[in-house]
């Protein structure tokens, strides 16, 4: 529902802005080239998105998004030990995390939620301090490849579309790092209250 | 930089091909059953994209882009954050594909390979659609309460653009 207040508050003030500068006609034409655009950009990206769409999907089917994951469970084990006692939580969050370094949000998110089910049992609906870390982690993406932002550059003509990585692993590094530590700051701050 | 990453492309496809092949991965059809999700997910972004991206035109013609980002330039200049980014920081915690409009469009007007667009760009990769993660696993696990998460993920998103504006100043220059 968020979405529809966003869309409709952006056309209504730009009819608000364009009648009180005298510049409808331009809002007029902008609406259709912006429809355009859409169509122009998701023809040109989807070459390079449906190539990296097919190497992931190798990489699942011979076992390195595995390997990957299997990477991950020293560093899980200290982020969410409580949960990671259960072997098939710890294998749903590993394999959650792999899935978002590759880029697979579609994997990513089935198997997240499958680790979020087996952590909220028993909490009666409050989110307990893994809960929170594991959304936390969730929305701070971590991708190796960010093919759509690749694909999209590579559309609008980037000399390397791939120039952004360093940048990009660095950046994403850096925010999962201070979301995780103000969830930790947060949690002291709750329990000191409680 | 650039150069490494020109090769990563060619060599990452070498590679995971041959290993794939040493597993005896039918390495083709793989890759083929892959290339047709990802225009899944392009059929799924497309009509968004669509509805989206005529907003953020009609919002910049009509002027009303440039007044919200002369309401907050002075905070987003003592940031460090690009004040021309306003649009993008503002729908990505809402929106995937809104981000995605914003950032092409971005991207488009100022070009790929500048400063903002490429400040705009690792904006992208770097942070997520936070409010529709909380929703999705917390619905999904039965929380109502969800104690200090917002804030702690907001944290992340922020410090996602934070970090880029001033990365790709170090890495690419201003």
């Amino acid at each position: 529902m968020a979405m529809a207040w966003v869309w409709t508050g952006m056309v209504v003030l730009s009819c608000v802005f364009g009648l009180t500068t005298g510049s409808m006609d331009a809002v007029g034409t902008a609406a259709i080239e912006g429809a355009a655009a859409a169509v122009e950009l998701c023809l040109s990206m989807a070459g390079l998105l449906c190539l990296w769409s097919g190497v992931m999907e190798v990489m699942t089917r011979c076992g390195l998004a595995d390997r990957l994951a299997r990477l991950f469970h020293p560093l899980l084990r200290r982020i969410f030990p409580r949960a990671c006692r259960d072997p098939e939580t710890l294998s749903a969050l590993s394999a959650n995390v792999s899935a978002n370094l590759l880029g697979l949000g579609n994997a990513a998110t089935p198997l997240g939620i499958r680790a979020a089910r087996r952590m909220a049992r028993g909490a009666e609906g409050v989110a307990t301090d893994e809960l929170c870390r594991l959304v936390v982690l969730n929305t701070a993406s971590i991708q190796l490849l960010p093919t759509t932002v690749a694909g999209l550059r590579s559309a609008l003509g980037a000399s390397a579309p791939f120039d952004i990585l360093p940048a990009v692993w660095l950046s994403s590094l850096l925010s999962v790092t201070a979301g995780l530590t103000m969830a930790k700051l947060l949690s002291l701050i709750g329990r000191d209250r409680a | 930089m650039s150069h490494l990453t020109d090769v990563i492309v060619p060599l990452l496809l070498a590679a995971v091909a041959f290993y794939a092949l040493s597993r005896k991965v039918d390495v083709y059809s793989a890759l083929t059953a892959g290339a047709g999700e990802g225009l899944t997910i392009l059929l799924r972004i497309f009509p968004a994209l669509v509805a989206l991206l005529s907003a953020i035109y009609m919002f910049r013609a009509s002027g009303a882009m440039d007044a919200l980002t002369d309401l907050l330039r002075p905070l987003l200049l003592q940031l460090g954050i690009p004040p021309e980014t306003v649009s993008l920081l503002l729908i990505r915690p809402l929106s995937g594909s809104g981000a995605l409009a914003a950032g092409s469009d971005l991207m488009q007007q100022y070009g790929p390979d500048s400063y903002l667009g490429r400040t705009a760009a690792v904006m992208l990769g770097a942070s997520e659609t936070t409010f529709y993660t909380i929703a999705v696993y917390f619905g999904a696990a039965g929380i109502h309460r969800t104690r200090y998460t917002i804030p702690a993920a907001l944290t992340a998103d922020f410090t996602a653009f934070f970090t880029a504006s001033l990365l790709v100043r170090l890495f690419f220059g201003a």
